[in-house]
C-alpha cells in the first residue's frame, strides 16, 4: 500500500464515516430522550433515498401514500386518546382539530404537492426538499403510533417494539419500492485535485453537509429552548416533567430529528451506491456501532466512533474484503469490555 | 434396502389409490410452489411468482392447480411450505425455491414423501450426484460451471492472461470462485486478486484499488442483480481500462438501468432468453424463448421480462411434457402418479424451453448443453448477442 492508496481509502472511509456519524447522533438522541433503541433508523435512510429516486425517475413515490395512511392512523389514535381523556369539551375539540391539521391535512397537502409537482423536471434542491417533506413526518407519526402509548415501558419492551416497527417498515418498503435498487443523480460531478489526490465533489458534499448538521445540532442543543428541553428530558424524565416540559412532545421532536437525519443520509448516499428497500438496516447498524462506542450517551464520542467505523471499514475492505463486516462488528466487543470496566455506574437491576 | 422401500411404496400406493378411489373423478394435478417473493432474493422471486399465473391451467385434459406460497428467502419457511404442500394439499409436484438454501432444505421433504421437485436455484449441488435423495430433484437454471466455461473460453480467445476476481461474500461468490479458479488453472489464466463484497455495501473502493494495483487484463464480477453494478462503477471511476466480465446473475433490465454508461462493453454469459429476439431463426431455442417472452410481456408490460422468471416457466414446461406420460400410469394425487411423473421428467428428451434444450437422463437432472448459454455484450445500454459460446 503506498501513500496514494492510503489517502484514497482515508477519503472513502471519512465519507462513509460522516454518514454513519449522522446516524449515530440520531440514535443517541432518540435513546437518550425516549430510551428507545431505534432500529428502524435505517429504514428512513432507504425511504429517503428511494423516494428521491422515484421522483427523479418520474414515478409517483408511494411513500407519500404511506405518509397519508400513517397520518390517518395516528389521527384515529390521537382522537381516541383525547376523547377518552378527562379534559373539557372545548379543549377536546381544539385538540382534535389540531391533530386533524397535523396528521391528516398536512400529509394530504404533501401528497397533493407530490402528485402535481413531483416530477423529474423539478429542480434538484426542490426534489430533495420534497423527499424530506414526505419522509420526515413519518418519524413523529411512528412515535405516536408505536412508542408514545408505551412511553413508560421498560427499555426491553421498547426494543422489542422497535424490532417490530423495523420489520413492518421493511415489508412496506418492499411493497412500495419493489425489490430492485435505485441510484439518484449525483449532486456534483466536480473532481478536485489536491496534492495528487482526486477528491470527488460528491464526497465533499457529504462531508460538508454532515459537518454543518453536526454544528447545527450543537447550536440547537446549546442555545435554543426546545433543544435544552430535549437535553433536560434526556438527563431526567421526571425532573423535566416537574418543571413543565412535555415528555411526549420531546419524544416527538426526537423522532422528527431522527427521521430527518436518516432521510438526509439516504439522500446523501443514494448517488454513491445502489440503495435497496432493505439497505438501510446495515447502514443504521454501523451507525449503531459508532453510537455504542459513545455508550449511547455522548454525542462527540459517538460521532468519532462512527468515523472510526468508516475508516476501519474502508481499510479492511482493502486488506481483507471477505472479513470486512466481521472486523467492523467485532469492534463492539472490545468497546463493550472497555466500557464495562471503566463505567462508574453500577446497574443493580442486572447484577 | 431398496427392495424393502419398493415394497412399502407399492403397498402404500395401493392404500392411497384405494382411499382416493372414491374421489378420483375429481382429481386434478396439484403443483405446490414455494418462491422467495420477499426477502433478499425478492428480485428473482417476484418474476417467478408472476410467471406461475401464466402457466397452462390444463394439461392433457386434466386441470392443473398451482398453489403458490412465499418463503421470504428463508429456508425454515421453505421447509414449512413444502411440508404443508405435501401433507395438506397432497401436491403431485413441488416447485421451488428461488435460492439455493431453501431448495436444499425442501429437497429433504420431497425425497422423504416421494414427490418430484423442480428447483429454480442454480447450484449444481442440488442435483449432483444423483443419489437416493436427489433422484427426486430436478432444476431448471444452468449450472454455474456451465456459465463459467463460457467466460473462460471467451477470455482465452481474447488473449486474457490475468484476471482479478470480485464476488459476493456469500454462496454465490464462493461458488463462482471455486468453479472459475478451477477452470482458469486449466486454461493457464492467472488469478491475481480475489476480493469479496456484500450486497448492501455502500463502497467497494478498497477492493477495487487492490484489484487495479494488480493490473489484471480482465476483471470478473460475480454478483447477482443490481448490486453487481457497484464494483463496475468504482472500477470505471478509478480509471480501469481492461475488460470487465459479469455473470448471468445480472441479466435483468434493472441492472442496465442502475449501471448506465459505466457498463458499456461488459461481457457476460446468459441464457438465450435474454437476447431471444436476436437469435437466428435456425436456433431451436428461439421459438420457445419468444413464447415465454411474449406471454410475460403481454401480461406485465413491455420490457418487464427477467430471465429468472424463465426458470419458473421452464419448470412448467417440464411438467407439461411429463404429465401426459405420467397420467397413463396413475391418477393425480396418488403415489403412483408422483413416481411416474418423476420418471417422465427424467425421460425428458429434446424439449425446447426458454433457456435451452432439455435432455435429462438418470445421471443428469439439468439436461442443458451448450445451446443453453450465449455470450452477450452490453452495447448502447442494450444486451447484444455476440455469438453462441462453445
Amino acid at each position: 500500500m503506498d501513500f496514494s492508496i492510503a489517502a484514497i481509502l482515508a477519503q472513502d472511509g471519512i465519507t462513509s464515516g460522516a454518514v454513519y456519524a449522522l446516524l449515530a447522533l440520531a440514535l443517541v438522541l432518540v435513546f437518550s430522550v425516549t430510551r428507545v433503541i431505534f432500529i428502524p433508523q435505517g429504514e428512513f435512510v432507504a425511504f429517503g433515498a428511494l423516494t428521491l429516486a422515484a421522483i427523479q425517475s418520474d414515478k409517483f413515490p408511494l411513500s407519500a401514500t404511506l405518509l397519508v395512511a400513517l397520518g390517518v392512523l395516528s389521527f384515529i389514535q390521537e382522537a381516541a386518546t383525547v376523547a377518552l381523556g378527562r379534559s373539557g369539551e372545548t379543549r377536546k375539540a381544539r385538540k382534535i382539530g389540531v391533530a386533524l391539521l397535523k396528521f391528516v391535512l398536512l400529509p394530504l397537502a404533501v401528497y397533493a404537492v407530490t402528485r402535481w409537482y413531483g416530477h423529474a423536471t423539478l429542480a434538484m434542491p426542490l426534489q430533495v426538499l420534497l423527499a424530506l417533506l414526505i419522509v420526515v413526518p413519518m418519524g413523529p407519526m411512528i412515535y405516536r403510533l408505536a412508542f408514545q402509548p408505551l412511553a413508560e415501558a421498560s427499555t426491553l419492551v421498547l426494543l422489542i417494539v422497535s424490532v417490530a416497527v423495523h420489520y413492518a417498515l421493511i415489508g412496506i418498503g418492499l411493497l412500495m419500492f419493489g425489490a430492485e435498487g435505485s441510484r439518484t443523480a449525483p449532486f456534483s460531478d466536480a473532481r478536485f485535485d489536491i496534492g495528487g489526490l482526486a477528491v470527488s465533489g460528491q464526497s465533499c458534499v457529504i462531508i460538508v453537509v454532515s459537518l454543518l448538521l453536526i454544528a447545527a445540532l450543537y447550536i440547537y442543543f446549546e442555545r435554543t429552548l426546545s433543544g435544552k428541553a430535549l437535553r433536560a428530558t434526556a438527563v431526567n424524565r421526571l425532573g423535566a416533567r416537574l418543571v413543565g416540559i412535555g415528555t411526549g412532545q420531546a419524544g416527538r421532536l426526537a423522532f422528527t430529528l431522527a427521521a430527518a437525519l436518516g432521510a438526509l443520509c439516504g439522500i446523501l448516499i443514494a448517488p454513491l451506491t445502489t440503495v435497496y428497500y432493505d439497505s438501510g438496516f446495515l447502514i443504521g447498524l454501523k451507525g449503531f456501532v459508532g453510537a455504542i462506542i459513545g455508550g449511547l450517551g455522548s454525542y462527540p464520542i459517538a460521532a468519532a466512533g462512527a468515523l472510526l467505523v468508516g475508516l476501519l471499514e474502508s481499510y479492511s475492505s482493502f486488506w481483507a474484503s471477505a472479513f470486512k463486516e466481521v472486523i467492523v462488528f467485532t469492534l463492539i466487543i472490545p468497546v463493550l469490555l472497555w466500557r464495562s470496566l471503566t463505567s462508574k455506574q453500577v446497574d443493580e437491576g442486572d447484577q | 434396502m431398496k427392495k424393502a422401500w419398493l415394497g412399502t411404496s407399492v403397498s402404500a400406493a395401493l392404500a392411497i389409490t384405494l382411499a382416493a378411489g372414491s374421489s378420483s373423478a375429481y382429481a386434478q394435478i396439484k403443483v405446490g410452489v414455494s418462491v422467495s417473493a420477499t426477502g433478499p432474493a425478492a428480485s428473482l422471486g417476484i418474476p417467478e411468482k408472476n410467471t406461475f399465473a401464466l402457466l397452462p391451467k390444463e394439461i392433457a385434459g386434466q386441470k392443473v392447480q398451482y398453489i403458490v406460497l412465499d418463503d421470504a428467502t428463508d429456508s425454515t419457511t421453505a421447509v414449512k411450505n413444502a411440508r404443508k404442500l405435501v401433507s395438506e394439499e397432497k401436491v403431485d409436484l413441488l416447485i421451488g425455491s428461488t435460492a439455493v438454501p431453501g431448495s436444499l432444505a425442501m429437497s429433504d421433504v420431497a425425497a422423504e414423501s416421494g414427490t418430484p421437485m423442480i428447483s429454480m436455484a442454480a447450484s449444481a449441488s442440488l442435483v449432483e450426484p444423483v443419489d437416493a435423495k436427489r433422484r427426486w430433484i430436478f432444476k431448471t437454471p444452468q449450472n454455474d460451471s456451465h456459465m463459467a466455461t463460457a467466460i473462460i473460453a471467451h477470455m482465452a480467445d481474447a488473449g486474457v492472461k490475468s484476471v482479478a476476481f470480485i464476488g459476493f461474500s456469500d454462496a454465490y461468490g464462493e461458488g463462482w470462485y471455486r468453479e472459475f479458479s478451477k477452470l482458469a488453472e486449466l486454461r493457464k489464466i492467472r488469478i491475481v486478486a480475489n476480493e469479496r463484497f456484500a450486497r448492501n455495501d455502500t463502497s467497494v473502493t478498497g477492493q477495487v484499488l487492490k484489484m487495479v494495483s494488480a493490473n489484471p487484463d480482465a476483471v470478473l464480477i460475480a454478483g447477482a442483480g443490481t448490486p453487481a453494478a457497484l464494483p463496475q462503477k468504482t472500477l470505471k471511476e478509478r480509471g480501469y481500462k481492461g475488460k470487465i466480465y459479469q455473470t448471468h446473475g445480472v441479466a435483468n433490465n434493472d441492472f442496465l438501468r442502475v449501471c448506465g454508461k459505466d457498463c458499456e462493453g461488459t461481457f457476460l454469459p446468459a441464457g438465450p432468453l435474454l437476447v431471444a429476439e436476436q437469435l437466428p431463426d435456425s436456433n431451436p431455442v428461439k421459438k420457445s424463448a419468444m413464447a415465454y417472452r411474449t406471454a410475460y410481456e403481454k401480461a406485465y408490460g413491455a420490457g418487464s421480462i427477467s430471465t429468472f422468471g424463465g426458470h419458473a416457466w421452464d419448470a412448467g414446461m417440464l411438467l407439461g411434457a411429463a404429465a401426459p406420460q405420467a397420467l397413463k400410469k396413475g391418477q393425480p394425487g396418488s403415489k403412483e402418479f408422483r413416481a411416474a411423473l418423476r420418471d417422465a421428467i427424467e425421460d425428458t428428451k429434446n424439449l425446447p424451453v426458454s433457456q435451452g434444450i432439455v435432455n435429462m437422463s438418470a445421471t443428469d437432472h439439468v439436461g442443458f448443453d451448450q445451446r443453453s448459454r450465449v455470450m452477450v455484450e452490453i452495447v448502447n445500454g442494450k444486451w447484444k448477442l455476440i455469438g453462441a459460446a462453445q
